[in-house]
């Protein structure tokens, strides 16, 4: 029905138009033969008068056109005749239209990746109802994390938010009767979906009145995805009983299908109550207003400001320190956005996406460079096209329109073509999991946003290096451009040289900037973090969620341990309740022995790990000074630690003085220093030196156990027998094997994404260059053959031809790298802030530059040779 | 033979209307009427005319009918509306306050003498 009326109004209005051009042409005719008649009653022929008044009336089709503008119909079909000859004029040129486009693609898909990322990850709110209000309250000192005392505080005593909740995320063992799946659950507090205004799929949602003290609240809500994949989405789930980490758990209710929680990585599995957190995680740290490890989100009453939100949590902050100085000392907290949990992944990230945006942003740009030259090279070789349309009385305004209108099909069709490749791309970063064993999911699904800004850059920048060949239009005198039939190339600076030479050294930017930042990801690939990574496996369990008891624990830890070391070619093996650059760190707060006020200002932090006899040795982390731990430290032992060295240079000046000292912790117990070890890195591979200590095992049990195995012998090998070692030991414990290597990916995700992003953005810079040292250079060449001809009939050598074809872009390459060069050290330096070890100030970056730079110059530089140099001066003599 | 000015531009809209004043008139019955109260003086190219005419139709200032002139000719007869007799008024009157304005302009000054 639509499409039928659509139809019939086409139809009218070509209908119209052609009624109206007979009408027209009637009209004019009359005038033609009125004026006719008067011409011949003063005595000519009829003959005679008529071609007399034809003359006098001036171009016929030019006023019906004029005319038919006057009344206003003419938009349109203007706009199709350009359409229609551009296309034709593209189509005549398929080099030049296929290089267009393709770079422009080039150009609009980077930007289309990075603003798709920019905006789900930075500009896109969560998709909860109202999420303006809801903001993520970080402690504002060091921690981001929150302890669920103050929580409670916050909840009962502040009066800006309309609700408050927490929540942290615990691994679990789920066992819905066929056998024990690792998931990650988020626990929550009981107010949780209720302040977030979410209404279940199935079931129902827990309450804040389903909490009744400790354990009370056996309840579990699954995610939607994790229903379907794990439950095949059975509605009969609902009031079951599984089993989480060996306790029952009743299923409540399946979370809508788009809820993810109000981050928009860490997505979790399945929710449970906060309270329950004894029985997920084995110990429950509820109580204790020291230990920061919930993350809170809150919803602002309406009408109340950001900035009274502030000042009522500063006040709430100074009266929490006054009430407990010694736990909530310094206490402070900052509002953040909770899409990224807040600045503890958001800072990072939006420094990133910035990043990424400028880059991409120097690639549109360097694309339009190229464009304009492409097209101001192809204005100048149709200036006599343009010259004799303007002679046979086309407008200055009608050319340039359909000058533009041809820029803008170009960057139109560069742009779907550049859309449809990022979605592509989009499409699979979005099923991507950058990380193993943890839901990190980009959603950087395209929207309506996202099409928009596409096709809005697509126009602009069609629109920017369309302009570029207008002023030579504007300028060009018909008579004279159809006199001179070859123009003579100019020997100054001309606008096109300034603009390739711009592109290139943008090119030299983005390629300086990739090869640092590839550089330095592989130069932190094989640094040293103060641990032996080659050959080492790493079992991570934890032995809370197989319901061992505290004190079962050290026992089956040992009988693992056991089970390890009897594996043929094991050549060590320890543990530990985590390892350096694993994502579980535990901080802590230390002491000087002197000191007798331990409050946190006060403290040293440190991050701790708690690992058995052996440990040191098997990770291949060197000791100082001192022992390592033995099977005698445990409970009835003085408590012990090894600390590296930049905690013994913080807390007692010289690695020398450290061992046979003491330092305190928060509880006042006074520990000694049995060794000291070399320094690595804890958290990240680019951090700063970090304190750290380790504490034996048997003194800090913990149920979370990482083994460390160290061997020789084939990773899938070890693999298998470290599975039948231990599932003898017990078949319901669940573990994950992987190489310690693989455990850091997380610790290098930042890193490789950077390095990838860049060297994809370097590597387009590098096409463009191509292109545009290309297509200058072959255009120069094919205005110059004549002259190269004269010139190799007269005697030339080929170096002289070469050097006339080809010095002048070679010049501009040369000079447009040393600027861009110069521009990319800069960019290096910001990058050393993400990529471990990134310095522009390597020789084999420089090298790499310059290399890279002349490599493309040679490639771009070889066709347009061969053809100065091939130039047979009889055959090019004889065409003109 | 007087010599010929150049239109001003803009003027050729103002010379319609007051041609087609007198009552209606073909295309090329306008230009002669123009060359009458013109004495002449102003030259207009032929198909020049058309643009203007279908601008001014356009805007509602002009109605045209199918008609046959004095010599038997089918031909499209502009005749004025009640806005194009306003519009003429008021341009004419601003034209007059203009030219009057820039004759008195150009006129020798008293200090000049």
């Amino acid at each position: 029905m639509k499409l039928f009326a659509w139809v019939r109004s086409v139809a009218t209005a070509l209908f119209q138009r052609a009624r109206l051009s007979g009408e027209m042409q009637e009209e004019l005719d009359a005038h033609i033969q009125l004026r006719a008649d008067d011409l011949e009653r003063s005595g000519m022929t009829r003959r005679e008068a008529e071609r007399r008044a034809r003359v006098e009336f001036g171009g016929v089709a030019r006023f019906k056109d004029q005319s038919y503008e006057a009344t206003g119909g003419a938009f349109f079909e203007r706009l199709m005749q350009d359409v229609r000859f551009g296309l034709r004029m593209l189509r005549k040129s398929p080099g030049f239209s296929v290089v267009a486009i393709l770079t422009l693609a080039f150009g609009i898909g980077a930007n289309t990746v990075a603003f798709s990322i920019l905006n789900g990850l930075v500009l896109r709110p969560n998709n909860l109802p109202l999420p303006r209000n809801l903001y993520m309250v970080e402690e504002g000192t060091h921690h981001f994390q929150q302890s669920y005392p103050d929580y409670l505080d916050m909840r009962d005593r502040s009066h800006a938010f309309e609700g408050v909740l927490a929540f942290n995320f615990a691994p679990v063992g789920l066992d819905s009767g066929d056998g024990s799946t690792r998931a990650l659950a988020l626990q929550a507090t009981g107010n949780y979906f209720d302040v977030l205004g979410v209404q279940p799929f199935l079931g129902r949602f827990f309450h804040g009145s389903d909490e009744h003290g400790p354990d009370s609240a056996p309840y579990v809500v699954l995610n939607y995805a994790y229903w379907q994949a794990h439950f095949q989405g059975d509605p009969g789930v609902v009031g079951r009983t599984v089993q989480l980490n060996k306790y029952p758990f009743t299923v409540l209710g399946v979370a809508p299908p788009d809820f993810r929680g109000t981050a928009l990585f860490f997505i979790p599995d399945m929710w449970t109550p906060i309270v329950n957190e004894a029985q997920i995680e084995g110990v429950s740290e509820l109580t204790a207003r020291g230990d920061r490890d919930m993350w809170i989100v809150g919803r602002v009453r309406p009408g109340v400001t950001k900035g009274q939100l502030s000042s009522d949590l500063d006040s709430l902050a100074k009266a929490l320190e006054k009430e407990h100085p010694k736990e909530d000392d310094a206490l402070s907290f900052a509002l953040a956005r909770p899409e990224l949990m807040g600045d503890y992944v958001g800072a990072a990230a939006r420094a990133f996406v910035t990043g990424l945006m400028l880059l991409a942003g120097l690639i549109l740009l360097a694309a339009c460079a190229n464009l304009g030259s492409l097209f101001s090279a192809r204005a100048a070789d149709r200036s006599k096209e343009i010259a004799l349309r303007l002679a046979l009385g086309s407008s200055r305004k009608r050319i340039m329109r359909q000058l533009l209108t041809e820029a803008v099909i170009v960057s139109l069709a560069g742009g779907a073509v550049g859309v449809a490749g990022s979605m592509a791309l989009l499409r699979w970063l979005c099923t991507w999991r950058p990380v193993p064993d943890f839901p990190v999911m980009l959603p950087v699904s395209p929207d309506l946003t996202v099409y928009a800004v596409a096709v809005l850059l697509a126009v602009i920048s069609g629109l920017v290096f369309g302009m570029v060949p207008v002023r030579q239009v504007l300028a060009s005198d018909p008579y004279q451009v159809i006199k001179s039939s070859a123009s003579g190339v100019s020997r100054r600076l001309s606008f096109r040289d300034v603009l390739l030479a711009v592109q290139i050294s943008l090119c030299a930017v983005l390629v300086t900037a990739s090869l640092v930042a590839v550089r330095g990801l592989m130069r932190s690939l094989h640094g040293t973090f103060g641990i032996d990574t080659a050959n080492t496996m790493l079992v991570h369990t934890n032995l809370a969620m197989a319901r061992y008891s505290a004190e079962q624990q050290p026992m089956m830890q040992r009988r693992m341990l056991d089970a390890v070391q009897g594996i043929p070619g094991v050549s060590a093996a320890a543990y530990g309740n985590s390892v350096p650059l694993d994502t579980n760190t535990a901080y802590r707060n230390v002491f000087a022995d002197s000191m007798t006020d331990l409050r946190e200002s006060n403290a040293t932090q440190v991050t701790e790990y708690d690992v058995s006899w052996g440990f040191f040795r098997t990770a291949g982390t060197r000791l100082l000074a001192g022992r390592e731990f033995t099977l005698q430290d445990d409970k009835s032992a003085p408590a012990v630690a090894v600390i590296n060295a930049q905690f013994a240079r913080k807390v007692f000046g010289t690695v020398e003085k450290a061992v046979g000292g003491h330092f305190k912790v928060s509880n006042g117990t006074r520990i000694e220093v049995v060794g000291v070890t070399e320094d690595g890195k804890y958290i990240n591979i680019n951090e700063d030196r970090q304190a750290a200590m380790f504490r034996p095992i048997l003194q800090v049990p913990s149920s979370v156990t990482f083994l460390v195995v160290q061997s020789q012998r084939d990773q899938k090998d070890l693999t298998d027998a470290l599975r039948r070692g231990l599932q003898g030991l017990d078949p319901g414990l669940l573990f994950s094997i992987r190489t310690w290597r693989q455990t850091m990916d997380p610790s290098f995700f930042p890193a490789r994404v950077a390095a990838m992003s860049l060297g994809a953005l370097g590597a387009l810079g590098a096409l463009l260059s191509i292109t545009g040292v290309f297509g200058m250079a072959a255009y120069s060449v094919s205005k110059r053959l004549r002259e190269f001809g004269i010139r190799i009939a007269l005697g030339a050598q080929r170096k002289e031809v070469l050097k006339a074809a080809l010095g002048r872009t070679f010049r501009l390459l040369a000079l447009g790298s040393v600027a861009g060069l110069l521009l990319g050290l800069p960019a290096g330096k910001v990058l050393a802030f993400i990529v471990y070890q990134a310095t522009p100030w390597d020789p084999i970056v420089l090298g790499g530059v310059v290399l890279t730079m002349l490599t493309l110059g040679l490639v771009a530089g070889w066709v347009p040779a061969r053809r100065a140099l091939a130039t047979d001066p009889l055959i090019l003599l004889r065409e003109e | 033979m007087t010599v010929q000015a150049q239109l001003l531009p803009g003027t050729l809209d103002l010379l319609i209307l007051r041609a087609v004043s007198l009552g209606p008139l073909h295309g090329y019955g306008v230009l002669l009427r123009i060359e009458q109260i013109s004495g002449g003086a102003l030259l207009i190219e032929q198909g020049a005319l058309y643009p203007g005419l279908f601008r001014l139709l356009k805007q509602g200032l002009l109605t045209a009918d199918w008609g046959v002139s004095e010599n038997n000719r089918r031909a499209k007869f502009y005749e004025l509306t009640a806005a194009g007799r306003k519009r003429l008024q008021e341009e004419t009157e601003s034209w007059n306050r203009l030219s009057g304005a820039i004759a008195s302009a150009l006129a020798p000054q008293p200090e000049e003498a």
